[in-house]
């Protein structure tokens, strides 16, 4: 990220020296701050809103009846688990705590199940299949409403912010059904974790 | 007859939540109101802690507007684009979305507030902005949590289903939004 927006910044300046537009960008430095700000203050009000909302959700036990609904698909996913292990339970909730935008309260759950896959795992250095899964499925992050998405477009004056939530959500679908099958193809293809006799070259 | 279906899917979607949220609250117990009020708080910090990360990637992405940059792209690339029918400025957006989710927001802003939000840039970035976590945060954070070292597939995985996303998110967009 460090290099990322040093080289926006410094591609900006060359093609600024290359367009004679240098006055111009000293200009965007600051309506861009002060657009930051407003974007930010808009932003506030939503994000409060719907926090507000999921934490109901979450503490009349609704994320955690959901997640026990999931728990029979979550146990197919992670064939390597135990019966009865308390880790589907974590991944069920982590799981559904994204769906409802809840990433502060995913993210301790979701390193909990890790915790306990870890524990399972056989070759503490590298990642079982099982941990693979988990980190597939949350970095697709099948999300049910993209709540700052709708926060931002809500402070430029949208209209109707809805429309993009059912897109959204077709999208991200596909996204995270690709991301289970991918990781479900990889981990035959790839060197099997505790057949290697050197674990150093992956 | 089915663009109708999505349209009234997205639109109820948020009431049925809210409402079935406060009733089960009710139903539960759950002090719904200070509840409520508590998890607000939480919505403020997160904002809090995001706005740094916008004035950082909104005033790059502004100089980078001003400066012509984008125009200079659009011209390297508008074959290629055209014929997707992706707009230019989304390109920076598919490639920052793996890499920060703040930043992604912050590019996403930029550009709703540019071209206004009925613009069909700011629909498709905003499919894809919203349709995936960031990939590379989630697995230093996790993977880093259990000191796990070889990441082995999952890493690919990731990515192969970050450009599944993109790919559908354009397709998605011009189908409802073009």
């Amino acid at each position: 990220m460090n290099y990322i927006w040093f080289l926006i910044i410094l591609i900006s300046v060359i093609s600024a020296a290359y367009t004679g537009r240098i006055d111009a960008v000293v200009n965007s430095v600051m309506t861009g701050a002060q657009k930051s700000i407003e974007i930010g203050l808009y932003l506030a009000g939503i994000m409060a809103f719907w926090l507000g909302i999921m934490k109901i959700a979450e503490k009349s036990g609704l994320v955690s009846s959901i997640a026990r609904l999931i728990t029979p698909v979550a146990k197919k996913l992670f064939p390597d688990v135990p019966d009865n292990d308390p880790v589907i339970g974590d991944i069920a909730m982590n799981f559904t705590a994204n769906a409802f935008g809840l990433s502060n309260a995913a993210t301790p759950m979701g390193i909990e199940a890790m915790k306990k896959l870890q524990k399972l795992n056989k070759d503490k250095e590298s990642a079982s299949n099982d941990m693979c899964t988990l980190l597939a499925m949350n970095t697709a992050g099948w999300q049910i409403i993209p709540a700052t998405v709708i926060a931002v477009l809500v402070s430029c004056g949208s209209k109707n912010p809805a429309e993009i939530v059912f897109p959204t959500l077709i999208v991200t679908t596909i996204a995270f059904i690709s991301a289970i099958i991918g990781v479900k193809v990889l981990e035959r293809v790839w060197t099997p974790q505790t057949l290697k006799k050197e674990p150093h070259n992956d | 007859m089915i663009k109708s279906i999505i349209y009234a899917i997205s639109a109820w979607l948020i009431p049925i939540i809210v409402l079935g949220s406060l009733a089960w609250g009710l139903v539960k117990k759950v002090p719904v109101y200070e509840t409520f009020v508590d998890g607000a708080k939480d919505g403020l910090k997160v904002t809090v802690s995001v706005v740094p990360y916008l004035i950082a990637i909104i005033v790059a992405v502004s100089m980078l507007r001003a400066s012509g940059a984008i125009e200079i792209a659009q011209h390297l690339l508008s074959g290629l684009l055209d014929w997707l029918k992706i707009p230019v400025d989304v390109l920076p957006v598919m490639i920052i979305r793996s890499l920060s989710g703040s930043a992604a927001l912050g590019l996403f802003s930029e550009i709703a507030h540019n071209f206004g939000p009925d613009a069909y840039v700011t629909k498709l970035t905003a499919i894809m902005v919203g349709s995936s976590e960031t990939t590379f945060y989630v697995l230093a954070v996790y993977f880093g949590s259990v000191g796990v070292k070889k990441f082995r597939h999952a890493l690919c995985a990731g990515l192969f289903a970050d450009i599944i996303g993109i790919a559908a998110a354009v397709i998605v967009a011009r189908w409802l939004f073009l």
